[in-house]
């Protein structure tokens, strides 16, 4: 067993735990956060995307052991109180979702794909979209929506990020 | 009405989707939580000789390790298939027998042998890896046309020759007559692949035996709650229909996969009354690919005749069905009603045939996948049309034109009647859409860069809104398939539907609360659907063969039209006027054409105060209906893909895809067009990417997603969505489903774009890299080919 402390969703969170425990093991069982999903055992799927220290990892594939003293987020940790994050508003305005499941990945993904295309300065168009989701699969949108969604939210983040400068 | 029917409303139940607040079965924990881990067969065919659980009973934390003997011995009973099926020598289908836990043999890799309990899900599988099993390998068979062979492996005892039934529709003699005097006949072998549905939430479930009860609680991973609990109840005697409760919360994607009932959930069911605890299951992914019931995997044999001017004379199909080890639930009605009914596809055929020959295999059981046969009948016609313009030197959409049907009600020779479509108009749309006129120059523009660019089309038609009970009850279906609802306006006017139905993503939530905005011209936030859970809901059928809108939702519209009369006879006693002059609109219950009024929330509190009701009204406003319907339905469309082709490489991509769909009317277009995106992703998918690989033996090879090619976002294009509506005569919306044409239309219409590129027709699916560049190479140097 090993203690391990980390920030989750702005809030310090500690617990003992085995050494084995993924990070999406911990956050849905140790504690009870189960909007991160599991859907494979490869690392292809992408729903248990989260960001760890501001960068966006799939939880199934890091030790929770390993990551004491980390900022976690979440998909239960995006929105501002009861104000949705743009690209939550993104992917409901645009259908970018049916059954849900993918869903937190791809929000969590997507959001981590505009924050470094902007921090970059390259443009995020279409095709980089696509190419960026190769980590996050969808069974049910055939990703068009998806795509949409994103376009939609990284206008909305660019005038948030101006709008703050 | 704003958010009524043709409006694109945003989902009400996006909310707790995009906040992380879905309910899953996984994320689901019980008090006194124990899980199940199950001991699987590494081997396709063996007999089980021993079981040795010593060393797994040992480890601390294992509650119990339970077995085959010991199920069967409480009495449970063997999964069955619920649609007899008939030879065509009269003879019944030769269903063996599949216990949820594997007795004395086991068939297919995967397949269950005994189970693990646990305090951890890890202790579970580690246990499970402990548990000794001795087997007597047995050699297997994975492919079905060298099951049939002479020698193959006996799988079932009661199915020689591992032949499930050998059934046929249509008339032989006058289809093989036809094809003969043919001025042209098409041959065609073709493979339908075998596919894993894989919706991206794995299977779980979670059973509780509440013993001071004698009651049973599952949450389960179900497209059809109601069903789930009468096969449990009924079949496999887990426990009477009344003392079991069968929810299924929200569910990551279905596809067919999640409307059988499975060994795991009847093991925890019973798990849970052995050890006093409640019992989870959650599926890995390559427990997924081992156990979520395949689809496809058909190889068909058939010929077309055509006369002089290109008219279809005859179209004769021979059909092997791979159905694995066992038969699931719904298997037998997939390549037979489901599958030969259509291969009349859009066309006016005067003589078909088809013999179907179903066959066990040492693979996971095969059953429906989005369309269900219609995919398997839509290739088969599709690509035989494209060959057959090749081979006769005419335009492919011409030679489709000539043969489509053009009045309604049309009756096939395989017993389907076409009630209403548009098919000439839907190929108008979907070839102004796709610019099919400036096709020539972007192919000399791609010529330009090395590439070759080639278009295809698919005229897909298939059967939904399944279906009459009566007729369905005729072919063999041990149920029928109507829908319930329920409409209870309360107290305060507020509404909540209860539906049969049941949602995993197609967003019945909105979309059936729309009908009922639309209809009392109410707020749609004052419209709650209720559905997934026996104890809520009434029985219902369920939610799979694009049914819901056709069924489910007519089922509704049957509800409100007696809600709307117990309505109209209140306020007309309240407001002493006549039934006829009352009108419903604004929130409000009026006399037309006077300032006399209720509000629709006054009416709810008169039912049930019951202060001033009319002499012998009961109390109360809540209305239930059950809707059969009086035919299938019949969604169509034409389907346009546009590809380049890398001809050094073989690297394909789909530069323009463009669907004119006719679903009839059409509630909320946004739902409806993403249902027709993933469909169509899950078309291409099949297409070009998709195939779960057995060896000969049984070994699956495709466990994960490192093996098996998932479509990724940048597998597919943004896709272009035209409707073309002819109205559904025969339900009350006037609607036709939309949930699997995507599937059904987009395999061949991405299949003869690829064909059309690399000037050959020798390609099967999955139509990979490799398997283009081989075929383009093939066609090269034609003595390589052989």
């Amino acid at each position: 067993m090993t203690d391990v402390t980390m920030v989750v969703n702005g809030k310090a969170v500690q617990r003992s735990i085995d050494d084995t425990t993924l990070l999406s093991e911990f956050l849905r069982e140790n504690l009870r956060l189960t909007g991160t999903h599991v859907g494979c055992d490869t690392s292809q799927c992408g729903a248990c995307v989260v960001h760890v220290n501001g960068r966006a990892i799939k939880s199934c594939t890091a030790l929770a052991a390993s990551l004491d003293g980390a900022e976690v987020t979440t998909i239960e940790g995006v929105a501002n109180g009861k104000e949705l994050h743009p690209m939550q508003r993104a992917f409901n305005v645009h259908h970018g979702l049916q059954c849900g499941f993918c869903t937190p990945g791809m929000i969590m993904a997507g959001i981590d794909m505009v924050n470094r295309y902007q921090a970059s300065g390259q443009p995020l168009t279409e095709a980089t979209i696509r190419h960026e989701l190769e980590g996050n699969i969808c069974r049910c949108t055939g990703y068009h929506n998806i795509v949409r969604a994103i376009e939609d939210a990284a206008q909305q983040m660019d005038g948030m990020s101006k709008a703050a400068e | 009405m704003s958010d009524g029917i043709g409006a694109r409303v945003a989902r009400k139940e996006d909310k707790r989707f995009i906040t992380g607040k879905g309910k899953y079965t996984d994320d689901i924990r019980m008090e006194n939580q124990a899980y199940a881990a199950f001991v699987r067969s590494p081997h396709a065919h063996a007999r089980v000789t021993g079981i040795d659980a010593s060393a797994a009973e040992a480890m601390d934390g294992v509650i119990a390790v339970l077995n085959g003997q010991e199920l069967t011995g409480d009495g449970i009973g063997n999964i069955i298939c619920g649609w007899a099926v008939t030879s065509k020598d009269g003879s019944p289908m030769n269903m063996g027998a599949w216990s949820a836990l594997a007795t004395e043999k086991v068939r297919y890799v995967g397949d269950a042998v005994a189970v693990v309990i646990a305090e951890t899900q890890a202790l579970a599988r580690l246990a499970a890896e402990a548990v000794d099993v001795a087997y007597e390998e047995l050699t297997g068979v994975a492919f079905a046309d060298a099951a049939l062979a002479a020698g193959a492996p006996q799988i079932h005892d009661n199915a020689p020759g591992n032949l499930i039934y050998d059934w046929e529709i249509g008339d032989q003699a006058a289809t093989d007559a036809a094809i003969a005097g043919a001025a042209h006949v098409t041959e065609l072998q073709v493979t339908n692949n075998r596919l894993s549905p894989n919706p991206m939430e794995p299977r779980s479930a979670v059973a509780t035996f509440d013993e001071s009860e004698d009651h049973y609680t599952l949450y389960t991973t179900s497209q059809n709650p109601h069903v789930a609990r009468l096969v449990l109840s009924a079949f496999y005697q887990v426990a009477p229909e009344h003392k079991l409760r069968v929810i299924a919360p929200d569910v990551g994607g279905g596809f067919g996969c999640k409307i059988y009932i499975y060994p795991e959930e009847i093991t925890c069911l019973w798990a849970s009354m052995k050890t006093g605890r409640s019992v989870k299951w959650t599926s890995d992914r390559t427990e997924a690919f081992m156990t979520d019931a395949h689809g496809r995997d058909h190889i068909s044999t058939a010929k077309m005749g055509f006369d002089a001017s290109g008219k279809i004379v005859g179209f004769g199909v021979d059909t092997i069905a791979n159905f694995g080890a066992y038969m699931s639930l719904f298997s037998s009605a997939v390549p037979t009603y489901l599958y030969a009914t259509l291969l009349s596809g859009q066309y006016n055929i005067a003589n078909i045939h088809c013999n179907v020959r179903g066959v066990y295999t040492n693979t996971v059981p095969v059953d429906a996948y989005r369309g269900a046969g219609r995919p398997e009948a839509c290739y088969l016609i599709e690509r035989m049309l494209e060959t057959a313009a090749r081979e006769m030197g005419m335009d492919p959409a011409d030679l489709r034109r000539k043969n489509f049907i053009d009045s309604f009600p049309h009756e096939t020779p395989v017993i389907m009647t076409y009630d209403a479509g548009d098919f000439a108009g839907n190929m108008d749309k979907a070839q102004a859409a796709a610019d099919v006129a400036g096709f020539a120059a972007r192919k000399a523009e791609a010529a330009g860069r090395g590439k070759l660019r080639g278009l295809g089309y698919s005229a897909y038609i298939e059967a939904c809104g399944i279906a009459p009970s009566a007729a369905v009850g005729s072919l063999g279906a041990g149920v029928g398939l109507w829908e319930s609802a329920e409409v209870r306006v309360n107290p305060v006017g507020t509404i909540e539907v209860l539906t049969g139905s049941h949602s995993h993503g197609q967003g019945h939530e909105t979309t059936f609360a729309q009908i009922v905005a639309d209809r009392f011209d109410l707020p749609i936030e004052n419209i709650q659907i209720v559905h997934g859970d026996t104890d809520k809901v009434q029985f219902g059928m369920g939610t799979y063969g694009s049914r819901s809108g056709a069924v489910g939702m007519s089922a509704i519209v049957k509800a409100m039209d007696k809600v709307e009369a117990k309505v109209k006879k209140i306020a007309a006693h309240v407001l002493e006027a006549a039934e006829d002059d009352i009108v419903i609109e604004g929130g409000e219950v009026k006399v037309a054409g006077t300032d006399k009024a209720m509000g629709w929330h006054e009416v709810g509190l008169s039912a049930y105060t019951a202060h001033n009701l009319p002499d012998g009204m009961e109390p109360g406003l809540k209305e239930g209906a059950f809707y059969d319907p009086v035919n299938f339905t019949f969604p169509a469309g034409c389907y346009i893909a546009e590809v380049e082709v890398d001809p050094e490489t073989g690297v394909t991509e789909i530069v323009q895809f463009t669907a004119a769909d006719d679903f009839g009317n059409i509630i909320n277009p946004m739902i409806v067009e993403g249902q027709v995106h993933g469909g169509v992703a899950q078309g291409i998918g099949q297409a070009m990417l998709e195939q779960v690989v057995y060896d000969h033996t049984g070994q699956l090879i495709t466990g994960s997603y490192m093996d098996y090619a998932m479509p990724r976002a940048d597998d597919v294009p943004s896709y272009t969505i035209e409707h073309n509506t002819t109205v559904c005569p025969n339900n009350p919306l006037g609607i036709k489903g939309c949930g699997e044409a995507g599937a059904i239309g987009a395999p061949p219409a991405v299949i003869n774009a690829i064909t059309d590129a690399i000037g050959t027709n020798d390609l099967q699916m999955p139509a990979t890299s490799q398997a283009v560049w081989t075929a383009i190479q093939a066609a090269k140097t034609p003595m390589a080919a052989e």
